[in-house]
C-alpha cells in the first residue's frame, strides 16, 4: 500500500498489457481464517464480495483452508461452498492446528505459487494482517490494507481497491499493476454477509505441506480465551445505541445504556467519549474503532464526522438525535430528530418498552 | 543485548482541529509526531534494556525532518538514532519500505548483532501494519505481532515468551532470538523524559545514511520502482443521495417525537419490529 | 548532574528568540526552554512583522525568513452595521526594497527564528515547562522544570514567557493580570489562490494590504478588528478587552462570525477555505501596567513585561527589541566580569527609556484609560460618521447645506457639543 501522505502518483490510466507470465494467474481466492475451531465470519463476508469479483471476471471463486487434519477442517470447506465458493484449496497438517506465522506463510505461499490466483483476499484481523504482510513480502507482490470497497477495473481487469486515507477524511483507490496475485485485506463487517446456501457444493483441491514440527521455531504454549465473556461484541450486535460528546457528562450515558437495555442492544460511542474515559475502548465505533452493521443504530449527540461515519454507515437503519439541524449525521441517517438527547432518549426508551411489550405478545 | 526499534514520523491526526462554529477540519500547522503505536514498542524495548542491559537503536526512513522524531526517541532513552534518507526512496509502498529498512537493519547488525527488532503495530498515516511483517520476512526473523506482554526473556538460551493478541483470546508463544515484535497499543505507557535525557537528545548526533550507506544495492527495489501498488485516485466519500427523513411533530414534546419515530420505524421496517420482539421474548 | 549556563531564556517567541540569539551570538552559554512542541507551535499573532526590529538582530533576515507579503497599503475603516467610512494610504515608497513591514505566519516564522538561534549556538529544549524560579535568598539562580532532574542553574534568567507569565507572577515580580489590561483576540486564516488575493486587493508581486477596523463590529466593546493579506491566504480577526467580553458575556468566536458577515468584509473572504483559527491574549495596559523589569538575576522581556503598543498594533517588534536590549545588557555585565545583580542590570531599563519602546509607550499611556471610560468611541461615533457620509453622498434633491445642518444635529443629539469637544480633546492629548 502506498504512502497515504504522498501525493497521488501518476494514475495508471487506460489499458496496459500484463506480463505474459502473469496472465496465467486466474481466479479469486479468499483465505478462510479460523481460531479455536471457529471460522471468523469475515471470511464469509469476503466470499460474498469475492463472488461478485469472480463473476465480473468470469473466473472461479475459491476458499483456502489451512488446518489440522480432520473432519472439522473439512467442514470449513463445506461452509465455504455454502457461502459461495466454487472450489476449496485444502492443506491439512498437524503443524497447522493453531495459527502460527511460519507454517501458514509457507502453506499459503506454496498454494499461490502452485495454483496462481489473480486475487487473494484476507480479513484485516490479527491473523489476517500477520499473514498477509508476510505472504505479500515472500511473493513480492502488492497488498492493500483495510479496503472498504473492491471493484474490477474494466479497463485492465485489475483489482481497484479503495481505502481511507488522510486520517479518514478522503478515500483512495489502489491498483497492483504488474504483479500477481493482487492482495487485499478487509475489516470485519465492512462487507455484507452473503446468504448461506446449504445446497451448494464444490471441488476440494488438496495440497500437502511438507513441514515437520521440529522445523518450526515458534511454539504455541497456550491459548487463553477471553475470560471476560461480557466483552462487548459490537461488530455483531443487531442493535447499537451510541452516544457522543453531545451527551455532555459521563452520567448521562446511563440514558444510552437504558435504551440499549430495552432494545437488547450494545452501547457504542464516538472517539472523544472513549478518550475521555466515559466508556471502554472496545465500544468505539469508527475508523480507529469497530466497524459495525447492526439492523438499528441510534446515534445521540454524535456529529457524524467522517471517521465515525465509515464505521457505521453500513447499518440498516440509523436514527440520529442532535440539537444542531446542520449536523453532518443528518446527511446519511435514515431518521433525523433535532432535539436534546437528554429528553428524547428517555422518551424513546419508554415508547420502545411499550411497543415491544405489545409486539412480544404477538410473537 | 542490542535492540533496533523502527519508528516513523507521521502527522498528528489528533491535532487536526475542528472549528467550533463552522465544524470544518483544519489541517494547517498540524505538527509531525512519532507514530503513537511505535511508542508502545519503544517503551517495551526500553524496559527490556532496563532489565537486561544493552542498547537501543532507533531507526527511521524518511525525509530529513524526520530527525526530530528520532531525537524525541533519544529523549525517552534510546542510545543511538539512524535516519535513512534518500530521494530514491520517494513513493515507496510497504514492500519497498520493508526492503530498505531490512537492508539498514542488516547494516546496523554488522557493527553489533541485533537480537530484537521492534516495529509499531501500524502507523496512523499508512495504517497498513505490513512493514513489520515485511521486515521480519526479509531478515528471516521470527515474527510476533500484536504482542500484549513480554513474559520472559532468556538471553543465555536466546528464548523469548510472549502473549499475543488473537481474535478471541491470547496466544502464549515461545520462540528464539532474533525476532521481530510489534506491540499492541495500550500495553504500557511511555515514560516522561528526564531533564538529562532532554539535554542528551538536544545534543545527540543523529546518523544520516543515504541509500549506499544503508547498504541498499538494488535500486529497482526501492522507491516508486520497487512498489507494486500505485494510487490511482484520491477522492472524497460519496455523499448519500438521500438525507435523513426529519421527524416533525405538532408539539415538540419528547414523547410525541418518540412515538412518531418509533411508529415510522416499525411500519417502514416491519421486520425489525418482529426481530426485536423475538430477541427479547 | 545540574548543568550551569550563563543565561537561561524562558520562552521561544520573538522576545525569547531575540534574547537567546543575541546572547549565543556573543559566545555565551545559553539554554532556552520552550513548553510548546516546537517554537511557534502555540504562538499567535496577526501578524505583522516590522522589519526594523529584526534587522537590528539579523540584518540579512530577508534572505531566508518565511515572509508572506510586504505591506504597501494601510486602510483604516470605521464600521457601522452595514457600511464603513475609511481612509487608504498607499505608497509606492513602501513597494521598494528593503521593505518596511511584512505579513508573516508565526508558526513558520518562529521555527525559522529558532533555527537561527540554534545555529548561533544556544541549546533549545522544547516540550518542557519552567515551573519555578530557583532562588537563593532574593537572587534568582536558575529554573526548575516539570521534568525529573529538572533544576538548572544560570547567572541570569530572562523571562520571555509571554502575556500570562505565570513565572513572574509566582515570583511576585508582577501582579495578577487585570482583565482590563488584556485584550482577547481571535483570528482565522482563510486560504485562496494567490491570484485571488492579488486581484481582490489590487496588488502584485508579493505586495500586500492591511485593514484596521473599528466601530460596530466590536458591539460596543473596546477593541479592533483586522484583516491582513498573506501569500495565499487572508488573516481576519478581532480583539476586545477581556473585561468587556466578560461584562457582555459575549463569545469571541460569535463576534468574529458576525464581523465576517459584515457586507464590507464578506466579499473579501469569499471562496476562501478556513484552515486555522486561534485565540490569544494581548497585553494592552501599556506604560501604566508595566511591571518591574529586572531584579537580582532576572529580567523580563516582551509580552511578559506588557511591551505592546496597542494603538499601532505593535508587539513583536517591541518583544524583539526588549529581548535584544536585555541580552546586550547581560553581555556587557558579564564581559565586565560583574554579576547580574539588580544594580548592574538596571542599565536595561535605562537603555529602554532611551529607545522608541519606552518613548512610544509613554506617549500613549493615557489611551487605554480614555477608551475604557468612553465607550462612545466604539458605538456612537462610528454610527454617526457613517450616517454623515451616507447623508452627504446620497443624491436626493436636498441641498448640501441642509444636509450639513442635519448631520450636526444628529451628532449633538447623540452627544452634547461639550462632550464631543471633550472627547476630541482627550484623544488629541493622548495622541500628542
Ligand atoms: C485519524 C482519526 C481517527 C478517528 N477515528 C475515529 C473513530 O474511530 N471514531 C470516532 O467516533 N471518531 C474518530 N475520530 C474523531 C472524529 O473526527 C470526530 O472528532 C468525532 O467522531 C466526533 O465525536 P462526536 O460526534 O461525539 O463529537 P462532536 O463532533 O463534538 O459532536 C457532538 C455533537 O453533539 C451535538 N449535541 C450537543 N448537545 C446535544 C444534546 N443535548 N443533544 C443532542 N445532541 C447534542 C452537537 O450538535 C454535535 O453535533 C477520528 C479522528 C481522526 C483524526
Ligand atoms: C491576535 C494577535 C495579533 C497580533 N498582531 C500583531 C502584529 O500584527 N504585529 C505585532 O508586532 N504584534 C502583534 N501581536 C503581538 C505579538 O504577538 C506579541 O507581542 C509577541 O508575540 C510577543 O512575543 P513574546 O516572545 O514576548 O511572547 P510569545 O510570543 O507569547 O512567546 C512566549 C513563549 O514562551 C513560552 N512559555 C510560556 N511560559 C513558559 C514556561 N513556563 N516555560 C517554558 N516556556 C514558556 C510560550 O510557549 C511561548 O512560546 C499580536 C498578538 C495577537 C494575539
Ligand atoms: N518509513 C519508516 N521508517 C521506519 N519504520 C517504519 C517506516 N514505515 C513503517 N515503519 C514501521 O512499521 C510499522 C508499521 O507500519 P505500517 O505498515 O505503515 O502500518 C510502523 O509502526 C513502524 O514501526
Amino acid at each position: 500500500m502506498s504512502e497515504a501522505s504522498a501525493p497521488a502518483r501518476k494514475p495508471a490510466k487506460g489499458k496496459y498489457e500484463l506480463d505474459e507470465r502473469l496472465k496465467a494467474y486466474q481466479g479469486v481466492w479468499v483465505f478462510v481464517e479460523h481460531e479455536q475451531g471457529e471460522v471468523h465470519p469475515v471470511s464469509w463476508e469476503l466470499l460474498g464480495e469475492g463472488r461478485k469479483l469472480a463473476d465480473t471476471l468470469g473466473v472461479e471463486l475459491c476458499g483456502v483452508v489451512l488446518g489440522a487434519p480432520g473432519l472439522r477442517t473439512r467442514r470449513f470447506c463445506d461452509e465455504a461452498f455454502f457461502h459461495g465458493a466454487d472450489a476449496c484449496y485444502l492443506v491439512e497438517d498437524p503443524v497447522l492446528a493453531n495459527y502460527r506465522n511460519e507454517p501458514f506463510t509457507k502453506g499459503l505461499t506454496e498454494l499461490v505459487n502452485t495454483y496462481q490466483p489473480e486475487i487473494l483476499l484476507l480479513g484485516a484481523t490479527t491473523q489476517g494482517r500477520d499473514l498477509a504482510g508476510s505472504v505479500a513480502t515472500t511473493l513480492q507482490t502488492g497488498l492493500t490494507a483495510d479496503c472498504t470497497e473492491l471493484r474490477i477495473d474494466p479497463d485492465n481487469r485489475s483489482l481497484a481497491a479503495s481505502r481511507p486515507t488522510f486520517g479518514g477524511s478522503l478515500l483512495c483507490t489502489i491498483l497492483t499493476l504488474n504483479y500477481r496475485p493482487q492482495m487485499a485485506t478487509v475489516r470485519p463487517r465492512v462487507m455484507a454477509m452473503p446468504d448461506r446456501d446449504a445446497a451448494r457444493s464444490g471441488r476440494i483441491i488438496e495440497h500437502a505441506l511438507h513441514l515437520l514440527e521440529t522445523d518450526i521455531v515458534t511454539k504455541v504454549l497456550d491459548y487463553i480465551p477471553d475470560a471476560r465473556q461480557d466483552k462487548p461484541q459490537l461488530p455483531f450486535a443487531d442493535v447499537i445505541v451510541a452516544g457522543g460528546r453531545g451527551m455532555k457528562k459521563p452520567e448521562n450515558f446511563q440514558l444510552i445504556r437504558d435504551l440499549a437495555a430495552v432494545l437488547g442492544g450494545e452501547v457504542g460511542a464516538s472517539r472523544p467519549v472513549v478518550q475521555a474515559g466515559w466508556v471502554e475502548l472496545d465500544r468505539q465505533v469508527g475508523q480507529s474503532g469497530k466497524t459495525v452493521r447492526p439492523k438499528l443504530y441510534i446515534a445521540a449527540g454524535i456529529s457524524g464526522a467522517v471517521q465515525h461515519r465509515v464505521g457505521m454507515e453500513g447499518s440498516d437503519v440509523i436514527i440520529a438525535i442532535n440539537t444542531d439541524p446542520n449536523a453532518p449525521i443528518f446527511d446519511f441517517a435514515t431518521y433525523g430528530i433535532v432535539g436534546n438527547a437528554m429528553t428524547i432518549l428517555p422518551a424513546l426508551t419508554e415508547v420502545f418498552r411499550q411497543e415491544l411489550a405489545l409486539a412480544k405478545i404477538a410473537v | 543485548m542490542h535492540i533496533v526499534v523502527c519508528i516513523k514520523q507521521v502527522p498528528d491526526s489528533a491535532q487536526i482541529r475542528v472549528h467550533p462554529v463552522t465544524n470544518t477540519i483544519m489541517r494547517q500547522g498540524v505538527p509531525a509526531i512519532v507514530n503513537p503505536y511505535d511508542l508502545f514498542s519503544l517503551e517495551e524495548a526500553l524496559r527490556l534494556k532496563d532489565r537486561f542491559g544493552g542498547r537501543v537503536t532507533v531507526l527511521t526512513m524518511g525525509p530529513p525532518q524526520a530527525e526530530a522524531a528520532l531525537r524525541k526517541c533519544v529523549s525517552f532513552g534510546a542510545d543511538e538514532a539512524i535516519l535513512v534518507t534518500d530521494r530514491a526512496f520517494a513513493g515507496a509502498d510497504t514492500l519497498a519500505t520493508s526492503y530498505a529498512l531490512a537492508a539498514a537493519i542488516r547494516k546496523i547488525g554488522e557493527n553489533e548483532a541485533v537480537d530484537l527488532v521492534f516495529c509499531g503495530k501500524q502507523t496512523i498515516d499508512g495504517d497498513t501494519a505490513q512493514v513489520g511483517p515485511g521486515i521480519a520476512k526479509r531478515l528471516e526473523l521470527q515474527l510476533l505481532t500484536y504482542v500484549s506482554q513480554v513474559d520472559d526473556l532468556d538471553l543465555a538460551q536466546r528464548a523469548i515468551r510472549v502473549q499475543r493478541r488473537a481474535e478471541g483470546g491470547v496466544q502464549v508463544l515461545q520462540t528464539t532470538l532474533p525476532c521481530l515484535i510489534t506491540m499492541l497499543e495500550g500495553t504500557n505507557e511511555m515514560r516522561f523524559a528526564s531533564m538529562d535525557n532532554m539535554f542528551r537528545a538536544a545534543r545527540a548526533e543523529v546518523r544520516v545514511w543515504n541509500r549506499e550507506q544503508a547498504g541498499i544495492e538494488d535500486v529497482a527495489r526501492i522507491g516508486l520502482k520497487g512498489s507494486p501498488t500505485v494510487v490511482s485516485k484520491v477522492f472524497a466519500p460519496k455523499a448519500k443521495e438521500q438525507k435523513a427523513e426529519m421527524i416533525e411533530t405538532e408539539s415538540d414534546q419528547p414523547r410525541d417525537i418518540a412515538l412518531t419515530v418509533v411508529g415510522k420505524l416499525f411500519t417502514q421496517h416491519a421486520k425489525l419490529r418482529g426481530g426485536l420482539a423475538k430477541k427479547l421474548a | 548532574m545540574a548543568e550551569k549556563f550563563d543565561a537561561i531564556v524562558v520562552g521561544a517567541g520573538p522576545s525569547g528568540n531575540a534574547a537567546a540569539y543575541t546572547l549565543a551570538k556573543s559566545g555565551l552559554k545559553v539554554l532556552q526552554i520552550e513548553r510548546g512542541e516546537y517554537p511557534g507551535s502555540k504562538n499567535v499573532q496577526g501578524a505583522i512583522l516590522y522589519a526594523d526590529a529584526l534587522e537590528r538582530i539579523i540584518p540579512d533576515f530577508r534572505d531566508d525568513a518565511p515572509l508572506e507579503r510586504h505591506i504597501i497599503e494601510q486602510r483604516m475603516w470605521v464600521l457601522d452595521d452595514d457600511s464603513f467610512v475609511g481612509t487608504h494610504y498607499r505608497s509606492d515608497g513602501f513597494n521598494k526594497p528593503p521593505y518596511n513591514r511584512y505579513t508573516i505566519i508565526r508558526a513558520q516564522f518562529d521555527k525559522w527564528f529558532s533555527g537561527k538561534v540554534q545555529q548561533a549556538g544556544a541549546l533549545l529544549i522544547c516540550e518542557t515547562t519552567v515551573t519555578d524560579l530557583l532562588m537563593d535568598g532574593p537572587r534568582v539562580v536558575g529554573v526548575r522544570t516539570d521534568r525529573e532532574g529538572g533544576s538548572i542553574y544560570a547567572d541570569v534568567v530572562i523571562l520571555a514567557d509571554g502575556v500570562n507569565s505565570v513565572l513572574a507572577r509566582k515570583a511576585g515580580f508582577r501582579p495578577e493580570l487585570d482583565p482590563g489590561d488584556v485584550a482577547l483576540a481571535v483570528k482565522e486564516i482563510h486560504f485562496m489562490p494567490e491570484e485571488v488575493v492579488e486581484s481582490r486587493f489590487n496588488v502584485a508581486d508579493g505586495a500586500g494590504v492591511v485593514i484596521e477596523m473599528f466601530g460596530k463590529i466590536t458591539q460596543g466593546m473596546m477593541g479592533t478588528g483586522f484583516l491582513y493579506t498573506n501569500k495565499d491566504s487572508i488573516t481576519v480577526g478581532v480583539g476586545c478587552m477581556l473585561s468587556d467580553f466578560k461584562a457582555q458575556q459575549c463569545s469571541p468566536y460569535k463576534l468574529l462570525e458576525e464581523m465576517k458577515a459584515h457586507p464590507s468584509i464578506r466579499p473579501l473572504l469569499e471562496g476562501g477555505e478556513m484552515k486555522e483559527y486561534c485565540a490569544h491574549l494581548i497585553p494592552e495596559g501599556g506604560y501604566k501596567a508595566m511591571p518591574q523589569l529586572y531584579g537580582e538575576g532576572w529580567m523580563i522581556v516582551g509580552d511578559s513585561g506588557m511591551f505592546v503598543n496597542a494603538v499601532h498594533r505593535e508587539g513583536s517588534n517591541l518583544a524583539m527589541t526588549t529581548g535584544r536590549i536585555a541580552a546586550e545588557t547581560v553581555i556587557e555585565v558579564l564581559a565586565a566580569g560583574k554579576a547580574c545583580t539588580a544594580g548592574n542590570l538596571s542599565r536595561y531599563r535605562a537603555k529602554l527609556d532611551d529607545s522608541f519602546v519606552m518613548k512610544d509607550l509613554k506617549k500613549y499611556r493615557e489611551l487605554p484609560g480614555i477608551f475604557h471610560r468612553n465607550p462612545q468611541f466604539f458605538t456612537d461615533y462610528p454610527e454617526l460618521l457613517n450616517r454623515a457620509a451616507h447623508t452627504m453622498l446620497k443624491v436626493d434633491g436636498i441641498d448640501k447645506k441642509t444636509k450639513e445642518r442635519e448631520i450636526r444635529r444628529t451628532f449633538t443629539r447623540k452627544r452634547s457639543l461639550f462632550g464631543l469637544m471633550g472627547d476630541a480633546f482627550k484623544l488629541w492629548r493622548a495622541f500628542e
